[in-house]
């Protein structure tokens, strides 16, 4: 329950004593209660009232992070079921299967999609480690595993199996996946002891419930929910019950991160496999688990995930810079957008269309589309000659030909002024139609 | 102490839009839940599947799409081949080259093929333009007409040409029109109040959102989708209750991730591939978001994403 500022401010020394960092204690309870500051910056409230409070002003589902150092990642915290009532915070983290058998070869193949998009670094986070009924070679899989410097999820729900694992890899924080009603006391008391994550798995949605608590009833509580292999349809119910129940329904039991493993899901179909990650991560997935993650698999997923965790209220960019298109060199003409990462995909993708070798010139925009810029004046003739100036690009490339969009024609008689050696081209108002201009125009022009 | 389930069925529902005639005929729409929401009360009518050909002819480059389409060279013969794919519900057409701009095919020409096509296959068909807003719009006026009778959909009308498409495709001929706006909410409802003032009946008409592959701004597609159909059915918003129908091939074979050849990027592995998971991606991200109907291009597309909607009904 959501507790309110003058709650809050009752359970205060109400002294103004300062030392949380705020005049009044009334100012700092308004804050506590936005969810901005945490209750424990108050020194001078009593433990019982601090526990009474953080309990109620917890996040409705659970923040968590899995593996450690460069390989850490967040789990949840999500406050909203969808991204334009706020925005998602925590993205989905991918996860490869690998046993003792295969390890080698999966790895070989997993290592090398490493990929830079729009700044950010494309990989896969996770390995998950199978179970294939030798402990001792899962101990050895298990330190392979670590070797790799990816962050691990031991998939087993074998206790000795499971022992051996976390005594070579606990130091990774890795999830381990998973307790079920059968072997609950072991796996709650192996988390415990080597301080990792711990799954939590059921035959259904009911029998998920009920586990989750009677974890939670040992005290512990740094918990994924598993939403299970039984079938497409149950796994899909799960991870929309479970995170609206969170964050809708105030259930606190079900205020976890979830794991979802598509590969048993869907065995050895990719097809199928990245039909279902792609569901996930656009619903309620917090780990997705799948056979293999090719690059034919990881282009759109990855591009699919960064969409989805955008956040709304920022838009996504690109660096400003000089983005030489279909080979294109110094002597081939220019054009300039803005840097909206829509924008420039949308325009990129056309001018690759066209065959034509191109300078695409980004300068900062603001992150806004083409006549917003102009509008909020990020884009201008100031603005575009200095980039030009500023970069060098005045001697970096020999043919002074720059294409503006056609949507801010406006521009071109104060451009040719500012930049008098550059002959200045109006393309079309909308991108579809610049395949042809270019065509056209290197023809004309050839 | 079982899980409290709280199930959220709405008083409204996404109205059913049929498309085509007889025992093949498609019924789009009928939900009330949020999509794929099974479990919150029974989905009517399973999201649509419709397998598009071009009448420039199939990709032959692409092995398997050549493969499957071996020995048909007609539009005609690839629209028979393509309506017998297990999981396909409907046909659509998309007459690239009727482009002003490419190779600017007759009006004439078009429909009679399309009639042609129409009358060779027994499921549904919907056809969709060549983006050019003129000659759409002398495309659809003609076609509404020549094939009276079948309750084709149209796809689509946009703010600029709405009038005339609605006037012989939702009044005049009685066939399914689909509305096309920029994706943003208010866009489409703009047009969706334009349209059934000409006095088109919200169940003769369908929208198309607009579409982004995966990666390419998806996120407005996403964020679109669940703002519309939280409005149709929360707030019982007759005017976003019209069913969503997404191309997603078109978007999903022309990015960079499709398109370029396994000579320039060899660690990207085969071009076919890549473009069936770009398609697949984007077609389950936007069936998840809400769309009651996408068109996809291949064959193995079409096999995976009917088998996730049956896993999923």
């Amino acid at each position: 329950m959501a507790l309110k500022g003058l709650d809050i401010f009752k359970l205060t020394p109400k002294s103004n004593c300062k030392e949380c960092g705020f005049p009044t204690c009334m100012a700092f309870s308004m804050k506590v209660a936005q969810g901005a500051v945490d209750i424990a910056k108050c020194p001078h409230m009593s433990d019982d009232a601090k526990a009474q409070l953080s309990e109620a002003t917890a996040p409705p589902m659970k923040s968590l992070t899995i593996g450690t150092g460069d390989a850490e990642y967040k789990l949840g915290g999500e406050t909203v079921l969808y991204r334009h009532e706020k925005t998602f915070v925590s993205r989905d983290i991918f996860a490869v299967t690998v046993d003792a058998d295969n390890f080698d070869e999966k790895w070989a193949e997993v290592s090398k999609v490493d990929y830079d998009r729009i700044g950010e670094r494309m990989y896969v986070e996770l390995l998950d480690l199978e179970f294939t009924g030798d402990v001792d070679k899962y101990a050895e899989l298990a330190e392979k595993a670590k070797a790799t410097g990816r962050a691990i999820v031991i998939d087993t729900t074998d206790k000795d199996a499971a022992r051996k694992a976390l005594e070579v890899c606990a130091d990774t924080k890795p999830l381990l996946n998973g307790a079920n009603a059968d072997n609950m006391d072991d796996f709650v008391a192996m988390a415990q002891e080597f301080k990792v994550l711990l799954g939590v798995q059921g035959t259904d949605l009911d029998s998920i419930y009920d586990n989750v608590k009677a974890v939670e009833g040992k005290g512990f509580k740094d918990i994924v929910i598993d939403l299970g292999t039984v079938s497409v349809k149950s796994a899909f119910e799960n991870a929309v019950q479970v995170r609206r129940a969170a964050l809708k329904g105030g259930d606190r039991t079900m205020g976890y991160p979830s794991i979802v493993n598509v590969a048993k899901l869907a065995p050895g179909d990719l097809h199928m496999q990245q039909a279902l990650a792609s569901l996930f991560t656009v619903k309620y997935g917090s780990i997705v688990v799948l056979e293999n993650l090719t690059y034919p698999m990881a282009l759109p997923l990855f591009g699919l995930r960064q969409n989805i965790y955008t956040d709304p209220q920022k838009p996504m960019t690109v660096e400003p810079g000089i983005y030489p298109i279909n080979g294109a060199d110094e002597n081939s003409i220019c054009c300039t957008t803005v840097d909206f990462a829509l924008t420039y995909f949308v325009v990129s993708g056309e001018l690759e269309r066209s065959g034509v070798p191109i300078n695409m010139i980004i300068s900062d925009a603001g992150g806004y589309s083409v006549l917003t810029a102009w509008a909020a004046g990020k884009l201008s003739a100031g603005s575009i000659s200095k980039f030009i100036a500023e970069n060098g690009i005045d001697e970096k490339i020999k043919n002074h030909t720059l294409i503006i969009p056609g949507k801010v024609a406006v521009l071109k008689g104060e451009l040719e002024q500012k930049l008098p050696d550059w002959k200045i081209v109006v393309a079309p108002n909308e991108a579809t139609d610049l395949v042809k201009f270019l065509k056209d125009y290197s023809a004309a022009n050839a | 102490m079982p899980f409290k389930r709280a199930p959220q069925a709405f008083s409204s529902s996404i109205k059913k839009v049929t498309i085509g005639t007889g025992d093949k005929a498609v019924t789009l729409g009928g939900a009330n839940v949020m999509p794929l929401y099974t479990f919150d009360a029974p989905i009517e009518n399973k999201p649509a599947i419709g397998i598009e050909v071009s009448d420039r002819g199939i990709n032959g480059s692409l092995p398997k799409m050549a493969e499957y389409y071996a020995g048909a060279e007609t539009l005609v013969d690839q629209a028979k081949r393509a309506a017998e794919i297990p999981g396909v519900d409907f046909l659509t057409i998309t007459l690239d080259s009727a482009d002003p701009n490419g190779d600017n095919r007759s009006v004439e020409d078009c429909v009679a093929e399309c009639k042609e096509v129409c009358d060779a296959v027994d499921i549904p068909v919907a056809i969709q333009g060549c983006k050019n807003i003129e000659k759409d719009e002398q495309l659809f006026n003609k076609l509404a007409e020549a094939l009276q009778g079948k309750n084709v959909l149209l796809l689509s009308a946009r703010e600029e040409n709405y009038k005339s498409i609605a006037a012989a495709a939702g009044l005049a001929y009685g066939q399914k029109m689909g509305a096309e706006s920029a994706v943003d909410i208010n866009l489409a409802k703009q047009l969706n109040v334009l349209v059934t003032q000409l006095g088109v009946q919200p169940e003769s008409m369908v929208m198309n959102l607009g579409s982004a592959a995966a990666g390419y701004g998806f996120e407005y597609v996403a964020s679109t989708m669940d703002r519309v159909k939280s409005a149709a059915l929360a707030q019982n918003d007759s005017m976003l209750q019209m069913p969503v129908v997404t191309p997603v091939s078109d978007d999903a074979w022309g990015v960079k991730e499709s398109i370029v050849s396994e000579d320039d990027f060899p660690e990207w592995g085969p071009m076919e591939e890549r473009g069936i998971q770009m398609e697949i991606s984007t077609a389950a991200a936007c069936l998840a978001c809400g769309s009651d109907a996408v068109i996809l291009r291949h064959p193995d597309s079409v096999a995976t994403i009917s088998a996730l909607i049956a896993g999923l009904m």
